[in-house]
């Protein structure tokens, strides 16, 4: 990625005793970066529309929107990724007054004080924590003796923001939240006066997300303009002084987050009413699936289970609520029939199985909704058709000796994309075109239309937007008045608590009952997901 | 200043338009050596052309060309498209061609309409067998195709030579190393009378269109694109993927065993170690060109024999060697290359900076 690809920062080292903006902007309210009527067309779409934005020093602004809103597109253009059609970008020039940011440079944004966490990280694995640091920044011929000075500034940015990692551990080794920790160093270290994190709690835990929210606004307190993009509310509200809402390219609300309240915000960002989601009181049936003692060795602790007990029944939300990387992928690739416990016991629907393979648990009636949906839900060069087609092309329906029976394929997609709202321009356009949401639809309307008997759904909002949240949301309880059992995986406690029957959780690869939500609080099953047992928890 | 900008999608007009360019570009960069070397370069490729396509007899030729790299060309293409990177179509062209003198000159008699199958049917098991190592190496053990079969290539190159030294040389052969003539009734048919165009060309045309078909409209080719585009989603959906990928690797050598076999038994007659100028390497450029479609492979194939062909005649006429084939189908590669890129991304000239 450009963003802090080497050659888009200047080779030099700023040392000052502190972040360069207490000393420049501090002490007044002068805005540090305005944008003015930003717009931004991609083809016939819209994707900015006369956007205003002022940021003043010291204060965290959300820009909040559904995917889609326009959010990443304005960072972009703000971080000189894309340049504006008409708009421009003005920074706080040196002695007073604002001046025009060059546009579609990347290289001016960061010289200008502009930094950008993006939601994918854009570090080099193979380098530790302080290496990526200072990357870029270091000129060719001077090796060696910078090295010290280089680590004692960022020990000392350590220290005044809060975020601690062990510089010397390579990113590769490092766990997500450590390495969006070496993000946000990377541009303090840049001396930025404006830091951007695009939806930066998208890969972090509850805790890890709270951690991040107090740095933030540590960092804030001394002088740094925060703009934190999201489309989670409650993060939003906890965080930032002001909401940005953002829909459909235009600015269509401002307010001071104190005086926000959480549906107003919800149904401006949405532009209508959002359905709550409710469970309605069903009573399960016959166990769909059940592990007894099951064993996965898997490659490491985070792929690995033990002794995992789980029955789900039919007519009933299991919800599995766990740090990230204890052991979640195990419990999701045994269920989607990609790997086959090493020892105990897996049955669904009352029998053993022969065979741990995808297609015999898709004809087995499980549906399969995996967690990284780009990675492992649908071949992007292929088209919507296809990839609704793809899990039973096999099926007498889609094919006959062999041949495809292309009819039969579109019709299921158009079925698809109607049923589902599948927002795209067809069903013969590649599916990568599709945003995220959009593939979500597309998968759930992939695996629920046979009416299965047993769902995996594996972080299914995971990256979604409040409408397309409400929709999945909807489709699971629905799947479950029809009759299905429901693992749901999540690491999302209000999606848990709001859908499931029951919680399970989820830690260093066993698994435990925590009980019914309406008889559960947060804290408890935050202390079990850290490892302590349900009595000492509760 | 430059900029590129990703396209949301590339439009077909302009992956045609940029395979012509890239043949086009080709040409043009290869008209400084032409230049440098004191020729007219206008002359040279009207030279060239008319050597290719000037004739019935020039046009058979290319044709006759054509016909071994529209399948080793089918041959790349389909493993890419699986990204199986078979970089071996040359051995198992030799591979296929072994198997075709070996069934076919005298060891076995029986009439044409026995014999021509049972050839090619030898050539083209040959040539699947030779890729199905490689395939399994990657599949069981993670081994890099790419290095298997360009190995290969040399492997079964010096036991061909082996071969042609040892218990398949010809005994009525003067001592040349070659292997004994295939029979008559193993031979594939002559297409046209004065002309070396044979029975070969029809072959590759009608699996031009059958593995169009194939990777188009059939539930195997609807798995090859899922496994090539995305292996894990594939895998995810229940897609057999060891099997897909053994089903590539039996389908892309055995294409190019059969380019083998139409050179021995169709056009030589016998089997020596230069039996190909490179047929199977120029096959991933032919593939290329056609951006793994499997008709533009056809088209990709005209134009690199076109090439060879028409670059013989002028070098003739004018003393520029014939070495600037090679040329122009190293730069079509690197073109094709440069026009992948430049259709995925759009140019943006900025002024300023």
């Amino acid at each position: 990625m450009p963003a802090s690809g080497p050659g888009c920062v200047a080779p030099r080292i700023v040392f000052r005793a502190t972040f360069v903006f207490e000393n420049d902007t501090m002490t007044t309210s002068a805005p540090v970066l305005v944008l003015e009527g930003i717009t931004k067309r991609f083809g016939p779409l819209l994707a900015n529309d006369e956007i205003d934005l002022a940021l003043a020093p010291g204060e965290v602004v959300a820009l909040l929107g559904e995917n889609g809103a326009g959010k990443t597109t304005l960072m972009n253009i703000l971080f000189g990724h894309y340049t504006a059609d008409e708009g421009r970008v003005r920074v706080a020039a040196k002695g007073a007054g604002l001046r025009d940011l060059e546009p579609g440079s990347p290289h001016a944004a960061l010289a200008a004080g502009i930094g950008m966490v993006h939601q994918h990280f854009t570090l080099a694995e193979n380098l530790t924590g302080l290496e990526n640091i200072v990357l870029g920044t270091e000129p060719v011929l001077r090796v060696f003796g910078g090295r010290r000075v280089a680590r004692e500034k960022a020990e000392r940015l350590m220290r005044d923001s809060g975020l601690h990692v062990d510089l010397d551990v390579r990113v590769s080794a490092l766990t997500v939240g450590e390495r969006q920790r070496v993000e946000i160093l990377k541009a303090l270290y840049r001396n930025v006066r404006v830091l951007v994190l695009d939806e930066p709690t998208a890969v972090l835990t509850p805790q890890e997300a709270e951690g991040l929210f107090a740095v933030l606004r540590r960092l804030a307190a001394q002088g740094l303009a925060v703009v934190f993009i999201s489309h989670k509310l409650g993060e939003v509200l906890a965080v930032s002084n002001r909401i940005v809402v953002l829909r459909g390219g235009r600015n269509v609300g401002e307010l001071e987050t104190v005086a926000a309240d959480r549906r107003a915000i919800a149904e401006l960002m949405v532009g209508r009413e959002v359905p709550r989601s409710r469970r309605a009181p069903l009573s399960p049936g016959a166990p769909v699936l059940e592990l007894e003692a099951v064993d996965v060795a898997g490659a490491d602790a985070r792929r690995s289970l033990h002794q995992a007990d789980l029955a789900v029944r039919a007519r009933e939300i299991v919800g599995v609520a766990g740090v990230s990387g204890n052991g979640q992928a195990a419990l999701a690739a045994l269920i989607a029939g990609l790997t086959a416990p090493d020892a105990g016991e897996m049955r669904l629907n009352g029998r053993a199985l022969d065979r741990h393979d995808p297609r015999d648990f898709v004809h087995a009636g499980v549906a399969r909704v995996p967690e990284d949906r780009h990675h492992d839900g649908v071949v992007g060069a292929m088209t919507i058709a296809e990839n609704v087609a793809i899990e039973d092309i096999r099926a007498p329906g889609f094919q006959r000796w062999g041949l495809l029976d292309f009819a039969a394929i579109r019709a299921r997609a158009e079925a698809a994309i109607r049923d589902y709202d599948v927002r795209c321009p067809g069903p013969d356009a590649p599916a990568r075109l599709l945003s995220g949401g959009n593939i979500q639809k597309l998968i759930l309307a992939r695996v629920l239309e046979r009416d299965p008997r047993l769902i995996l759904a594996n972080q299914p909002t995971r990256g979604l937007d409040v409408g397309a949240q409400a929709e999945v949301h909807r489709r699971l309880l629905a799947a479950r008045e029809r009759g299905a059992g429901i693992v749901l995986i999540s690491e999302d406690l209000d999606e848990l608590f709001t859908l499931s029957d029951r919680i399970v959780v989820i830690h260093a690869g066993r698994l435990r009952e925590a009980g019914r939500p309406e008889a559960l609080d947060r804290g408890t099953v935050g202390l079990m997901m850290a490892g302590h047992g349900r009595e000492d928890a509760a | 200043m430059i900029r590129l900008e990703a396209r949301q999608s590339v439009p077909g007009w302009l992956r045609l338009a940029s395979a012509a360019g890239a043949g086009l570009a080709a040409l043009a960069l290869v008209a400084i050596p032409i230049a440098a070397a004191g020729v007219d370069v206008l002359e040279a490729y009207a030279l060239m052309a008319k050597g290719a396509f000037g004739s019935v007899f020039a046009a058979s030729e290319t044709l006759t060309r054509a016909t071994p790299l529209i399948l080793t060309g089918l041959a790349a293409a389909v493993a890419f498209r699986a990204k199986l990177w078979n970089i071996g179509a040359e051995g198992q062209l030799y591979a296929g061609a072994l198997a075709a003198v070996a069934v076919g000159s005298g060891a076995i008699s029986a009439p044409p309409a026995v014999m021509v199958p049972m050839v090619l049917a030898a050539g083209a098991l040959a040539g699947a067998l030779l890729m199905l190592g490689p395939a399994l190496l990657k599949l069981r053990f993670g081994a890099d195709e790419v290095v298997t079969t360009l190995l290969l290539n040399f492997v079964v190159l010096l036991f061909v030579q082996m071969m042609l030294e040892g218990p398949m040389k010809d005994p009525m052969g003067l001592g040349w190393p070659q292997s004994m003539p295939v029979t008559d009734e193993a031979s594939l048919p002559k297409l046209m009378a004065r002309t070396r165009l044979h029975a070969g060309l029809v072959i590759g045309l009608v699996l031009a269109v059958a593995v169009a078909v194939l990777l188009r409209r059939t539930v195997w080719g609807f798995e090859i694109r899922a496994v090539g585009e995305n292996e894990a989603a594939a895998r995810y959906a229940g897609i057999p993927v060891t099997a897909t990928m053994v089903r590539v690797a039996l389908i892309s050598g055995g294409l190019a065993g059969l380019a083998g076999v139409g050179e021995v038994a169709g056009l030589k007659g016998y089997l020596t170690s230069d039996l190909s100028p490179g047929f199977g390497y120029a096959g991933i450029v032919v593939a290329m060109l056609a951006g793994l479609s499997p008709l533009g492979v056809i088209a990709a194939a005209l134009f690199i024999a076109g090439v060879f062909v028409g670059a013989d005649s002028m070098s003739r006429a004018t003393g520029v060697s014939n070495y600037l084939a090679d040329l122009v189908v190293a730069m079509s590669l690197l073109c094709v290359l440069v026009g992948g890129f430049l259709t995925r991304f759009r140019i943006r000239l900025k002024r300023g900076r």
